[in-house]
């Protein structure tokens, strides 16, 4: 498995960026060089040098030590959507996919419902109903994700639910419990998780996005969507206001494809 | 079965889901935190007077009665009373849809026409050098955020080089075309106004290339493992056998067959297209119902809000209904069922 | 003495159709009674999709049977309750066919043989760990081989794995659902005699499951040949083999290989394929296949009657 994973330059690129990332995040405070929110009028608008690599913003704060403690909030969220959603979905996706009938019926007509909004779209009435703050944004972002786990695993579910060691623990006498999570859960996971783990890159850009038009993050917050949004007022005088954020955005989200695509590859080489 | 019978079982399948569409965002109307009625009277407003605002709000009434009421304006088309600009929700939705529509419309030909062929190419070529090199943009595309890329473009082509207008459908020299469809490009071309033509194509590039770059990305990716898989199998192997030339075969043969996969997934794309709107809108002051989204939650104007999701996931919905059925229309395999 | 009588068994499965189209069902199982004695092996033969599956598992109840009456140990197990099912399992198992399937391949050997103890709370740890290794030690499989996954092992060796799950409770039944047609034919004898070692140990029953005429006349006492649903000859093995009267059992016997090549067999071949078990002929549902069939089969449907002492054919011209 470990050769497999060196013999593709992506993934090995995709693991050391998420590997850097997880780094800045637990040793923030160390690595920047500034801190994150204290005004400096003084040095207001100052192109990237070595003393501020990332340049400075319309109050003179650090963007490179802003964007180091973005880095915690962008993967706290990534990491706590992903981890809340993910059991609620299995859960659902198994019992839809063990049970059938009615309740199966119930479950994916409601998953209908959730998937027949664009993802964001949601999202943003949701944290709109609920009020701009980064919490509400995770909730939001928990609530528009869980139905896609769960078609994933009722379908890997359907898959084995009639396999012959299911039929056996049910000859045994095994209650429906027992056979859920100690026969089909274990068994049919590996799709899900894959999807969870490629989910974690596309839950940073979402929460960045609802921060951007002014749901998430609240200024003076270093979250990067919420710093792009109040860089566009001077994007005629600092180039770098704009475009540092931005591109932590899109390594953070491209290194964790990169990574998931990776492990599907290990795990599931049918896909290639 | 028939194709209309297939269609109309279609359509009455919708019903459920749209029945579904409405509980929701009726539910999430209903979490707002904290009293509508205060909200609107602000904070000098009396007991006496929320209260009656209420009354007449009907927030005293049952929730199924709430509901009732809700349904029965939707039905209408009424969305409610856009707190902030004091219009009728449904109004202004009529005058902003038309900006997104094109704009989505613009974008996903542009995913049509460069995301297939990048697609067949890469895989045509699996493992060589054009394949890396599509595979690592594709994978970039997917990755972007498009409101970051649509500022990093608009500081290159608006404010260094300044060969592309900074934002809005028009310029505010040239006089919108007749309103035909609410559509600036197709509405000129059909008044045959040329200068009008000129000015809204012009403003489409850069939003409509921002929107397109993720999409561009997911349906490169998408298109070559379907080709792949379809390069792989014996009627393709047979049509070079017999000597046929590698365009003919590719774009002949194998993206025939390739299709249908890349159909269902240009619906999922549609969606993401529409949604992007919201985020890419506002970067252009584009005056679509992105933008006037992200107006309305900052001016918390939440019937404005529910009215663009609610229209959305609608046309959404739709899309994906008609590309069902094309589904249906071009693979002779599946029967209506 | 008896253990199992089943009757007049039935199990459907509906397909559906969409709404507004009629309801069909595939009938799996169409009326089927026989009875089982304690240590008796009775084998069941038939094509694929002739229903001696579905027959298997609608017996366990793995598939909620339409109709009929299972008689184990004088109980009709089909009023009992989820609680009173459960106990009953104890005594009757399944071993499959697919040694590939038939166990979790994320689980050791050990837990997928300590789950039936576990699930009937039997005994503590160590208790079970005790029970567990001597089982192992008569399947052949080693003590310290308990901790390797099922993919570790070989065909064979997982079908042992399977016998010795359904022997841990230590059942009077066990249903064996073409034990043996997965594995090598040199693996296949050797599974067989642990089948019948196991039978003389425990004083099992078994009803043996299979398409192949030779490996049920090997281990069974008795023979039950099904087409379409339902048992069309029942035998003492000796008396079916060696005296079909069926034309279906005459025609599956006569393409067995004869082990005295002196001897001549005429092949009687059947024409036209397995008809669909959701649209069965009327009559006697082997009519259209049947070389000796005249227009009284198309609408006379044959019971199941004993012709001879023991001997139990469908079929209105015996």
């Amino acid at each position: 498995m470990f050769r497999r994973l060196v013999s593709s330059p992506l993934t090995v690129f995709g693991f050391l960026v998420v590997f850097i990332l997880v780094i800045t995040a637990l040793f923030a405070p160390l690595i920047a060089t500034h801190s994150p929110t204290e005004v400096n009028i003084v040095n207001k608008l100052q192109p990237p040098s070595q003393e501020h690599i990332f340049g400075t913003d319309e109050v003179g704060r650090d963007i490179f030590s802003r964007i180091v403690h973005g880095t915690r909030i962008s993967l706290k969220i990534g990491f706590l959507v992903v981890i809340l959603s993910f059991p609620v979905g299995t859960i659902l996706g198994a019992i839809a996919g063990y049970f059938g009938g009615i309740v199966d019926q119930f479950i994916m007509r409601t998953t209908d419902i959730f998937l027949s909004f664009p993802g964001i779209i949601l999202a943003m009435s949701i944290a709109a109903a609920l009020g701009p703050s980064i919490e509400n944004v995770l909730l939001a972002l928990v609530i528009v994700w869980w139905p896609w786990y769960t078609r994933i695993v009722r379908s890997s579910v359907l898959a084995i639910k009639n396999a012959e060691f299911i039929e056996s623990a049910r000859a045994l006498g095994a209650n429906p419990f027992r056979i859920l999570f100690k026969e089909i859960l274990p068994n049919s996971i590996a799709p899900a998780s894959i999807q969870a783990s490629l989910d974690f890159g596309f839950v940073i850009l979402a929460a960045a996005g609802l921060s951007f038009i002014g749901l998430g993050a609240q200024p003076p917050s270093p979250e990067w969507g919420a710093m792009l949004s109040s860089s566009r007022e001077i994007l005629r005088e600092a180039w770098w206001a704009a475009t540092f954020p931005g591109l932590a955005i899109l390594f953070t989200v491209l290194g964790f494809n990169l990574l998931g695509d990776g492990l599907r590859d290990i795990l599931d080489p049918k896909q290639r | 079965m028939g194709a209309i019978r297939f269609i109309v079982k279609r359509l009455i399948l919708m019903l459920p889901i749209l029945l579904g569409i409405t509980i929701l965002t009726f539910f999430i109307s209903n979490t707002i935190p904290g009293d509508p009625a205060r909200l609107i009277l602000g904070p000098k407003a009396t007991p006496e007077g929320i209260e009656r605002l209420r009354e007449e709000m009907g927030l005293n009434d049952p929730i199924y009665v709430q509901y009732g009421k809700y349904m029965y304006g939707l039905v209408q088309g009424d969305f409610g009373k856009s707190t902030y600009s004091q219009q009728a929700v449904s109004e202004d939705l009529k005058r902003y849809f038309p900006a997104t529509f094109e704009l989505t419309l613009f974008s996903m030909f542009l995913t049509v026409l460069i995301g297939i062929p990048f697609g067949i190419i890469s895989a045509n070529k699996k493992d060589k050098i054009p394949d890396q090199i599509t595979r690592f943009m594709a994978l970039t595309g997917v990755a972007m955020p498009a409101f970051w890329l649509g500022i990093i473009l608009l500081l290159f082509f608006y404010l260094k080089i300044g060969i592309l207008p900074g934002g809005g459908r028009i310029d505010s020299w040239v006089s919108p075309p007749e309103a035909i469809t609410g559509m600036y490009t197709i509405d000129s071309l059909l008044t045959g106004n040329w200068e009008a033509l000129k000015s809204s194509l012009i403003h489409l590039i850069l939003p409509g290339f921002t929107q397109a770059a993720v999409t561009i990305g997911m349906i490169t990716r998408m298109t070559r493992s379907s080709m792949l898989e379809v390069l792989r199998s014996d009627y393709i192997r047979t049509a070079y056998a017999k000597g046929g030339s590698e365009n003919r075969v590719l774009y002949g043969h194998a993206l025939q067959n390739g299709m249908m996969p890349i159909l269902t997934l240009m619906g999922m794309t549609f969606g993401h297209a529409l949604g992007g709107s919201v985020l890419v809108e506002s970067v252009f002051s584009w005056p679509g119902l992105g933008r006037y989204a992200v107006n309305a939650i900052n001016y918390l104007d939440f019937p404005a809000v529910m009215g663009v999701t609610i229209l959305i996931a609608v046309l959404f919905i739709t899309v994906n209904l008609i590309i069902d059925i094309l589904y249906h229309v071009i693979d002779p395999r599946l029967k209506y069922e | 003495m008896t253990l199992l009588e089943i009757k007049n068994l039935k199990q459907h499965f509906p397909i559906s159709k969409g709404f507004l189209s009629e309801k069909k069902y595939v009938k799996a199982v169409d009326g089927v009674s026989f009875t089982l004695n304690k240590g008796e092996t009775l084998g069941i033969v038939g094509e694929s999709g002739c229903g001696k599956s579905s027959l298997g598992r609608s017996i366990l109840r793995l598939a909620e049977p339409t109709s009929g009456e299972i008689k184990f140990k004088g109980q009709d197990i089909l009023k009992f309750n989820r609680k009173q099912m459960k106990n009953i399992r104890k005594d009757m198992q399944i071993v499959f066919q697919d040694p590939y399937a038939s166990l979790n391949p994320r689980s050791t050997i050990r837990s997928i043989l300590e789950a039936p103890l576990k699930i009937h709370g039997i005994g503590n740890r160590e208790e079970r760990m005790k029970l567990i290794e001597s089982l192992v030690e008569k399947i052949g499989i080693r003590k310290d081989q308990l901790d390797n996954y099922p993919h570790e092992f070989s065909g064979g060796q997982r079908q042992r794995i399977g016998i010795a799950r359904a022997l841990t409770l230590n059942p009077d039944l066990i249903i064996a659902d073409e034990p043996v047609s997965a594995l090598d034919v040199s693996v296949q004898s050797q599974v067989l005699n642990l089948f019948v070692e196991l039978q003389k140990e425990f004083n099992l029953s078994y009803i043996f499951i299979s398409h192949d005429l030779s490996v049920v006349q090997h281990i069974s006492d008795r023979v039950a040949v099904m087409y379409l649903g339902k048992i069309v000859e029942l035998a003492h093995v000796d008396q079916l083999y060696q005296n079909p009267l069926h034309p279906y059992t005459k025609s599956l016997l006569s393409a067995l290989p004869i082990p005295d090549p002196s001897q001549k067999r005429e092949r009687i071949i059947l024409e036209g394929d397995l008809p669909s078990p959701i649209n069965p002929p009327t009559g006697c549902a082997f009519h259209t296949r049947c070389p000796v069939a005249t227009s009284d089969c198309r609408t006379e449907t044959p019971a199941l009657r004993e012709k001879q002492f023991g001997h139990w054919a469908a079929c209105i011209y015996v």
